[in-house]
């Protein structure tokens, strides 16, 4: 049993996070060839949803994650420390809207409010606090591109990786708001009575 | 329909409340024997009591009027009323004083298990005892309640709140630089911390030393063989150290970066920690300032232990015995 435990991310940040283990010295063949089983032991390995992890690793149900720099912003209030910029998974966080004329700006200039569909409702709220504007935040959990394009909001706020997507729906970057990458997160309490194996990990993974 | 308590309360039923009594009742003759006398101080108090100091992490979050329009709060925590307590109650009284206390306080924090917005406290506070003498006592307290409680495989992070901000200075980082970084470091975002100090444009050992300083977390060894303006600023660390039981030292996890996000804090901070439980389970520090803002100026160290999360601890201990338990490190 491995001493410690890892939250591993499935999705985007899959592929490389278990490239990265690898280096480390860490068996993952058993997490490739499952794509159903979650909890590997033999390895310390958990398998879940991106936005899960800093869930698992404030509780100490595991003592590392990895995870997306957006999933920390949009979860800032988690009590986890961030180690490591791992530096894959680079995405934009952006406002987008439908080619053309910008119906955002047109909205906040006539009505004095825009509507934005997210699912990150948290990160696009303080993005127009903080640049002064007046937002309704509309919150979807599937294909956010849908919501401009059908009336229900003017522009939305998404990550996007290469623009494809935002491309073949006919919309444009109007603004960035952050550049994420994946991050390696700790338990805090982990991060102090497992010092020295959480320290030689982050050694390897420096020199990895 | 279903009359509901607020978010973030609950009710404790009679099996649960014969464990929380059991384990206080052996945390409170603990201080007492130790000559901590128990007191027992308003939940309610007047706004301005805790507007003296940056509370930064603990204000208070609950406000109601009484019938004159003044604004009355919910006490965040125990250690500004007994700051309070002592600078009316003890205007005169020839320090040190000991005082502990088990009371609720109220925060509005996310609920969820072991962080209710209404929690149970356990704490001493040292009043007039400066320097590592009174630190040093007052970890011997909170070990020997731990032990009392049944604890046992915890362990002490013990810190220096100007350690990194004396650091900065020293190094000729200016002070709204400074509150950037310390802000990433509250945070536990050691990436931010990275990206604030290469923009300082530091010396590489300088920058190095900043950004090391903070991971620096282990044994004894952590204190020795250093050099500069790290070696001055220890030095307060090393003679907390000097004074320690060998059973106290060895329960203690001297951590460079631990920084407390209540603006109280003078010297010397900790936290508590056990594997079984991935959150702190108390915490406490120096606070050489505070009482001098009630008009009493004296040196004060003291400690919170949370008894929920006490027990929610204790219960993991049994679940997985220290002999089976994960390795704790060092």
């Amino acid at each position: 049993v491995s001493e410690l435990r890892i939250a591993v991310p499935r999705g985007a940040l899959f592929a490389d996070t278990l490239d990265l283990l690898d280096r480390l010295g860490i068996d993952t063949r058993e997490v490739r060839e499952n794509d159903r089983k979650l909890l590997f032991e033999a390895c310390g390995i958990v398998t879940m949803r991106p936005s899960d992890v800093p869930t698992y690793v404030e509780a100490g149900a595991a003592d590392l994650g990895i995870t997306g720099k957006d999933v920390l912003m949009e979860q800032s209030e988690r009590e986890v420390y961030e180690l490591l910029d791992l530096g894959y998974g680079r995405c934009r966080m952006v406002l987008a809207g439908v080619a053309g004329e910008d119906r955002g700006a047109e909205a906040l200039r006539r009505l004095g409010v825009v509507r934005i569909a997210t699912k990150y409702p948290r990160i696009a709220a303080r993005h127009f606090l903080e640049t002064g504007r007046q937002a309704e935040i509309v919150e979807v959990k599937g294909s956010v591109e849908l919501a401009p394009l059908t009336g229900l909001v003017e522009a939305i706020v998404d990550l996007t990786a290469t623009g494809t997507t935002l491309r073949e729906n006919g919309l444009v970057v109007r603004e960035e708001i952050a550049v994420c990458t994946a991050r390696l997160i700790a338990n805090p309490v982990a991060h102090k009575l497992r010092a020295s194996t959480i320290d030689g990990l982050l050694e390897r993974v420096s020199a990895a | 329909m279903i009359d509901r308590i607020p978010s973030g309360t609950r009710d404790v039923l009679p099996d649960e409340m014969r464990e929380l009594r059991t384990m206080t009742d052996r945390v409170r003759a603990v201080f007492e024997s130790a000559g901590y006398g128990e007191v027992s101080t308003p939940a309610l108090e007047y706004e301005g009591t805790f507007g003296r100091t940056d509370m930064a992490g603990s204000r208070p979050a609950y406000r109601v009027f009484d019938e004159q329009g003044n604004v009355l709060v919910l006490r965040p925590d125990m250690t500004i009323p007994i700051a309070r307590l002592v600078a009316t109650r003890y205007a005169s009284a020839e320090p040190p004083l000991r005082f502990c206390y088990f009371a609720h306080a109220y925060r509005g924090v996310r609920p969820q298990r072991g962080q209710s917005r209404e929690f149970l406290q356990a704490g001493v506070e040292l009043v007039g005892a400066s320097g590592a003498d009174g630190t040093a006592e007052v970890l011997g307290v909170l070990c020997a309640a731990l032990d009392a409680a049944g604890l046992e495989t915890y362990r002490i992070g013990l810190g220096d709140a100007s350690l990194y901000p004396s650091l900065l200075e020293a190094l000729g980082v200016r002070a709204e630089r400074r509150e950037l970084i310390l802000a990433e470091l509250a945070d536990g975002d050691f990436v931010g911390v990275e990206r604030e100090v290469r923009e300082l444009g530091l010396a590489p050992e300088d920058a190095g030393l900043l950004l090391r300083v903070p991971r620096t977390r282990g044994g004894a060894e952590v204190l020795a063989g250093l050099e500069g303006a790290l070696h001055d600023a220890l030095a307060g660390m090393r003679d907390v150290h000097a004074l320690l039981t060998p059973e106290v030292a060895g329960r203690i996890i001297f951590d460079l970066g631990l920084v407390r996000s209540i603006g109280y804090y003078t010297g010397a901070v900790f936290q508590v920690y056990d594997p079984a439980y991935g959150v702190p389970l108390g915490s406490g520090g120096r606070y050489d300032e505070l009482l001098g803002t009630f008009g009493r100026p004296l040196p004060a160290v003291g400690f919170a232990l949370n008894v929920e999360r006490l027990h929610i601890a204790l219960t993991g201990e049994e679940k997985s015995p220290p002999s089976r338990a994960r390795g704790t490190g060092r």
